[in-house]
């Protein structure tokens, strides 16, 4: 008995020691960034141990407070570029999961011509980094007028946001059973009604994933809202952010208070989709 | 509450013919099964009656309706499904109203239904859980209680004790008949399962590789199999099957198989007047013997069927005895009384035998 309980104290220090470690490791690049951010003394000497030095909230202040004078009239910069990223991220989970769920459906449960070829359609897109679409995404865009704009840039993010959502929200229909919305068709529904009230309510948990990934994928992105964004009242927060890193010199503070700002709307909705997550990844679990 | 009539249905997927041209007739109110082996179409059938699937050809008929067409809530009927399929978001009573409030019923009414279906079904306290808070026999309790409450013409089963252990599904099978003599609604109940065939059904309806092999109350089925397919599906053990030759002595007619000095023999008096066409002498035949319809033979008298006992299975109340005549395994049942032991020579009576076409397979009678 006695051994027994020692063993289980043994395996149970081991067992945290090795996850103390992992999260060390994971959170020790991301505390430097809070060490920076709050320094007072510019570019601080490294340290083992990552700690402000002279702590200050002006890096913050700085890039928060930016602001931009358009004829005459004082705007807050650092707002509308928080709005922006927002706006296009939220459109893009909306766009992305509003196409992706008809689409899903019907690749989960009906037989048509052409299935087998437009899944491939769509998988191909997967294979091409979104960089390599860049130029024409440029052409087409300045083609339609639509560079410069929210719309624009969610129009891009959905070709991508869109194949990766059907994916994942055909699977999670693939594991709702048939039957339930046979026994919804017997009960009464039509199909769309068996659709609306029993598999969407189902895949709810699928759907809330898909949707937050779409939305970081469309907030964290960089290289096209760069590419396709012109204007410092349009840009985006990783674009606000990297401007902070220029060719000849870096605000490595600054950029640091960025990125603690721009990671918090982030965090926040993970905290709120946290139940969801876990939903999400046992969902197949989902059984009458 | 309807009379169910299906003409010639055909049922197709590509090209794999399902159902060839089933007819069945379910009167007003009775508990019908049909029975089959798996692949033999019996659940295809059920889906067509519920609209589940459309038929490639044929009618159906609930009353003076023909519904073959109609999209499934259009046709008044609630199915219990094999997996239950209670909707996984919703509360017990939720699951139970469903129907209803799609049907736009009145708030009201709806709780006042689902309260008396709960109450008949004792899921009372279950009504603020969800599915995935109940025992699999409360599952199955649920899925018939969003059947009953919606009171439907026409009830239909789809395996639904098959995922019930043993004593589980002995309780449920008297409670679903119970509630159907309540209830009175026709109801046609899917199971692959014999004794919930034989102990629920008014009528049965044997299918096999998509058509219907014999139908009838259990009892005629179960006593006078139509063809050799039904009469060994039905009873436990299996019915014993004998390649045989008919032989006249005198006023009598023998089924005769095995011979005297082997390990086994039949030579079994045919009952000539069973038998709707006369035997000539030297014909063959298939003898069916159910492992219950044999005695043992008094001392004196010559036994019909004499057998070598391989394997004695003690059941408690009887036993079963495993034995060969020729190629041809050999079940039968007798009391414990009788002791029989491996090794042992048994001389029995054969108490009924049923005589079938060794081609056809049909039931001479």
């Amino acid at each position: 008995m006695a051994l027994q309980q020692r063993t289980r104290l043994l395996e149970s220090f081991a067992a945290h020691a090795v996850l103390i470690v992992a999260v060390a490791f994971a959170l020790y690049p991301v505390l430097w960034v809070v060490a920076l951010a709050f320094s007072g003394v510019s570019e601080p000497a490294p340290r083992v141990i990552p700690v402000p030095i002279e702590p200050t909230l002006e890096h913050l202040r700085e890039v928060v407070g930016s602001t931009q004078v358009v004829g005459g009239e004082t705007r807050w910069l650092f707002g509308l570029q928080l709005a922006n990223s927002l706006i296009v991220s939220l459109a893009t989970a909306l766009v992305g999961v509003g196409i992706a769920i008809p689409t899903a459906y019907a690749l989960a449960r009906f037989d048509f011509v052409g299935k087998r070829g437009g899944v491939k359609l769509l998988l191909a897109t997967q294979m091409f980094p979104a960089v390599a679409s860049a130029i024409p995404l440029y052409i087409l865009l300045d083609w339609l007028s639509l560079l410069n704009s929210r719309t624009g840039l969610v129009l891009c993010y959905a070709t991508t946001a869109v194949p990766f959502a059907i994916f994942q929200l055909r699977g999670a229909f693939e594991t709702i059973p048939e039957d339930l919305e046979e026994a919804a068709m017997v009960d009464g529904a039509t199909r769309f009604q068996a659709f609306i009230r029993v598999v969407l309510p189902a895949a709810r948990p699928a759907i809330a994933v898909t949707a937050l990934f779409a939305f970081m994928s469309a907030y964290n992105e960089f290289i096209l809202a760069a590419t396709l964004l012109g204007r410092e009242e349009m840009y985006t927060l990783p674009v606000v952010l990297q401007r902070f890193i220029g060719e000849y010199d870096a605000q490595w503070e600054a950029f640091a208070a960025g990125a603690l700002v721009v990671s918090l709307p982030v965090m926040a909705l993970f905290y709120v989709a946290q139940r969801h997550l876990v939903a999400g990844l046992t969902a197949g679990s989902v059984k009458g | 509450m309807v009379e169910v009539r299906v003409d010639a249905i055909e049922k197709r997927f590509g090209s794999t013919q399902v159902l060839r041209g089933v007819d069945i007739h379910v009167p007003d109110g009775a508990f019908a099964v049909l029975v089959g082996p798996s692949g033999c179409g019996k659940s295809t059938l059920l889906r067509l009656l519920a609209g589940l699937e459309e038929a490639t050809a044929g009618a159906i008929r609930f009353g003076a309706r023909d519904v073959t067409r109609l999209e499934p809530r259009a046709r008044d009927v609630a199915m219990v499904f094999q997996s239950y399929a209670l909707y996984p978001h919703l509360t017990v009573r939720q699951n139970l109203g469903f129907g209803l409030k799609i049907r736009r019923t009145d708030p009201a009414t709806i709780r006042a239904r689902v309260d008396e279906v709960a109450a008949m079904l004792g899921l009372e306290a279950l009504l603020d859980r969800y599915p995935r808070a109940l025992s699999g026999g409360q599952r199955q309790r649920v899925a018939m209680g969003r059947a009953i409450v919606r009171r439907p013409a026409l009830f239909l089963f789809d395996e639904p004790l098959s995922n019930l252990d043993a004593k589980l599904r002995a309780q449920v099978r008297v409670e679903i008949r119970r509630q159907h003599d309540e209830l009175k609604a026709t109801s046609i109940y899917v199971t692959h399962d014999q004794v919930e065939a034989m102990t629920l059904a008014d009528v049965m309806f044997v299918l096999n590789g998509g058509r219907v092999e014999q139908h009838g109350s259990p009892a005629e089925v179960y006593g006078r199999p139509a063809t050799r397919f039904v009469a060994g599906f039905l009873g436990s053990p299996a019915m014993n099957f004998l390649d045989a030759t008919i032989e006249r002595a005198g006023a009598r007619v023998y089924a005769v198989a095995g011979d005297p000095g082997g390990d086994g023999r039949l030579r079994a008096v045919v009952p000539e007047g069973q038998f709707g066409r006369s035997l000539h002498d030297g014909e063959r035949v298939v003898v069916g013997v159910r492992p219950h319809d044999v005695a043992l033979a008094p001392e004196e008298a010559e036994p019909e069927l004499e057998l070598t006992t391989g394997l004695v299975e003690l059941l408690g109340p009887e036993l079963q005895a495993h034995a060969r005549l020729g190629d041809t395994p050999i079940t039968v049942c007798l009391p414990t009384e009788s002791r029989a032991r491996r090794g042992e020579r048994l001389r029995l009576r054969v108490e009924q035998l049923h005589l079938f076409d060794p081609d056809s397979g049909a039931s001479l009678r």
